[in-house]
């Protein structure tokens, strides 16, 4: 396999893909939203539970590709028991990385194993497979609209 | 300039010495030699179509139907010229029938609003069907903001096929138009155009065909069809891009209203009153994509050198062979299995996206389309969010569809 795509599709993005943390629904989330990407199809739908201003559960469902799903997948184990706060500071930081803006090993490391979603920046058009559940989280916890598009 | 020859002989065509005539098929990607399946999406062009633009911006550039000078003289006979010959193609009865549009989308967007608006009533109904582009949705949907008119729709089977079944029982006194797609871009069916137009007709009802995805692959022949109208693009006939054709019957271009107003669709203009132009002037409102029409000229007289019926042939026999073969990749389901299909097939993987097959088959060179393919009802009826086509041109080989399945069973490796 090219040196590019494996870096692209890593042992840890292929085992969430196959079998996602989370992917399941919420009976009665504090926060909901729904996200879609137009232009290739993909939902997914984001369910939040906070108490306290800490996230304690984080699930989602609905269908994409593997780097989609995989970024969904960690997300849900990542945040768990963040506070709102964190989970922004996350998400803003997992940003750069997928852009590929400069981003201090240090801060990498904070990503723990969101890093190994870095290849995505090396296609663009893949980035926003990878951003859109950390879109849609977010438009939950701000509630400010329940449908999320990568299109707008 | 390059020409074709011996292309057609009796071992049918020469497929090697054919591809010699497109530069791009030389391109490598990821130090793979290009395999190109995206051809639905936009065929590649040959050279003699990129040397006619070419030689038409160093010899020919002038304004036409304007002066009176020799290069506007030029390209005013070359731009004629080729509506004559896109007439001959679709075997027009008049070249006052053959529109220059932008493409297939125009040509649509020019019968919804120009005929739409004079001829459509309040509760008047249409009629198009469940497997139609957004090109053949969408400017229908955006008339009902003037008109209040209802959208019926004809239902895809299982396999791909419209259910005709009942297709006549559709038809009540208020339908006023139907706007029918030849073949499909995501599914590749041909359907039974012939058929449903003559009873269309019965019930006094004009009838579009979009066939985009039908000029390429198969002869069309407007007067045998007998079409009201038929929309094409270039770019999807070895044309360039932002050029296409409307065809429709006098009669009716006659007494629509012009779609667009300014230069070249006018005969005499005062502050008062304007008079508008013959046909088909009436609809080319401003200075036109010359070097469109010109190399759409030249696309045809490539086409027609090789002869499309021996295209399709040709084509055929890739469609036939592409689907045993991928019948043979474990797993992969096939999208669409129309009884007539041409051009195109969409498959998908149970766990595998397609957006990642596009990613791992971009890396072998092979570009091929993923994604819902401008048809989102179609994905809707079949309860996926998308497919990967292949779709085929004439200097697609064998050779290039046994790459493909050997790539696909690569990937499905590193998904177990």
């Amino acid at each position: 396999m090219d040196s590019e795509l494996r870096e692209l599709y890593q042992q840890v993005i292929l085992d969430h893909n196959k079998s996602p943390r989370n992917f399941r629904k919420i009976e009665h989330p504090d926060h909901f939203a729904e996200g879609y990407n137009p232009l290739c199809g993909d939902r997914i739908d984001i369910y939040v539970k906070v108490e306290n201003n800490i996230i304690t559960d984080l699930s989602f469902q609905g269908s994409g590709c593997a780097i989609s799903k995989a970024s969904a997948s960690l997300m849900s184990s990542m945040l768990k028991g963040k506070s709102e706060e964190e989970a922004k500071e996350i998400f803003n930081r997992f940003h750069d990385l997928v852009t590929g803006h400069d981003i201090s090993a240090e801060e990498i490391e904070k990503l723990g194993k969101l890093a190994v979603l870095e290849g995505v920046k090396e296609f663009p058009a893949r980035v926003k497979c990878a951003s859109l559940a950390w879109h849609t989280l977010n438009s939950a916890l701000n509630e400010d609209k329940n449908v999320v598009s990568t299109e707008e | 300039m390059h020409t074709t020859t011996n292309i057609n002989n009796s071992k049918g065509l020469d497929i090697d010495c054919i591809r010699e005539d497109f530069p791009i098929l030389n391109t490598t990607v990821h130090g793979k030699p290009l395999i190109y399946f995206d051809n639905a999406a936009t065929t590649q062009k040959p050279r003699s179509v990129i040397e006619t633009i070419d030689n038409y911006y160093t010899n020919m550039n002038s304004n036409i139907h304007r002066g009176v000078h020799y290069l506007s003289q030029i390209s005013t006979d070359a731009y004629e010229k080729a509506r004559t010959k896109i007439k001959e193609f679709i075997n027009a009865p008049s070249t006052k029938e053959i529109i220059f549009t932008r493409g297939t989308t125009e040509s649509i967007n020019l019968v919804a609003h120009s005929y739409g608006m004079k001829f459509f009533n309040d509760g008047d109904e249409i009629i198009i069907s469940a497997m139609e582009h957004h090109s053949n949705i969408v400017p229908w949907q955006l008339l009902k903001t003037y008109k209040n008119i209802n959208i019926k729709v004809i239902p895809i089977d299982d396999d791909g096929n419209l259910v005709i079944d009942n297709f006549e029982s559709m038809f009540t006194e208020r339908t006023k138009f139907l706007s029918l797609v030849y073949v499909s871009n995501s599914l590749g069916t041909v359907n039974p155009v012939k058929e449903l137009i003559s009873i269309a007709h019965k019930h006094n009802v004009p009838v579009l065909i979009d066939a985009a995805q039908a000029v390429n692959h198969i002869p069309v022949d407007v007067q045998d069809l007998d079409c009201d109208f038929l929309a094409l693009s270039g770019h999807k006939m070895y044309g360039p891009t932002g050029i296409g054709v409307l065809y429709g019957k006098e009669k009716y271009l006659k007494a629509m209203p012009p779609y667009q107003g300014g230069g070249d669709m006018i005969s005499k203009v005062t502050f008062e009153k304007t008079t508008f132009n013959e046909l088909p002037y009436k609809f080319e409102a401003g200075t036109p994509n010359i070097e469109g029409v010109i190399g759409l000229g030249a696309a045809i007289d490539y086409i027609n050198n090789i002869g499309i019926n021996a295209i399709h042939e040709y084509e055929s026999g890739l469609m036939e062979y592409a689907t045993k073969a991928l019948q043979t990749v474990p797993g992969l389901q096939i999208i669409g299995n129309a009884k007539e299909k041409a051009g195109a097939i969409s498959f998908l993987f149970e766990n595998i996206h397609p957006h990642d097959v596009g990613t791992f088959i971009d890396f072998e060179g092979i570009a091929l389309r993923t994604g819902h393919h401008c048809t989102q009802p179609v994905m809707d009826r079949y309860g996926i969010p998308a497919t990967s086509r292949v779709s085929f041109a004439v200097y697609n080989t064998k050779a290039e569809i046994d790459i493909l399945v050997k790539s696909l069973i690569k990937i499905i490796e590193v998904f177990k």
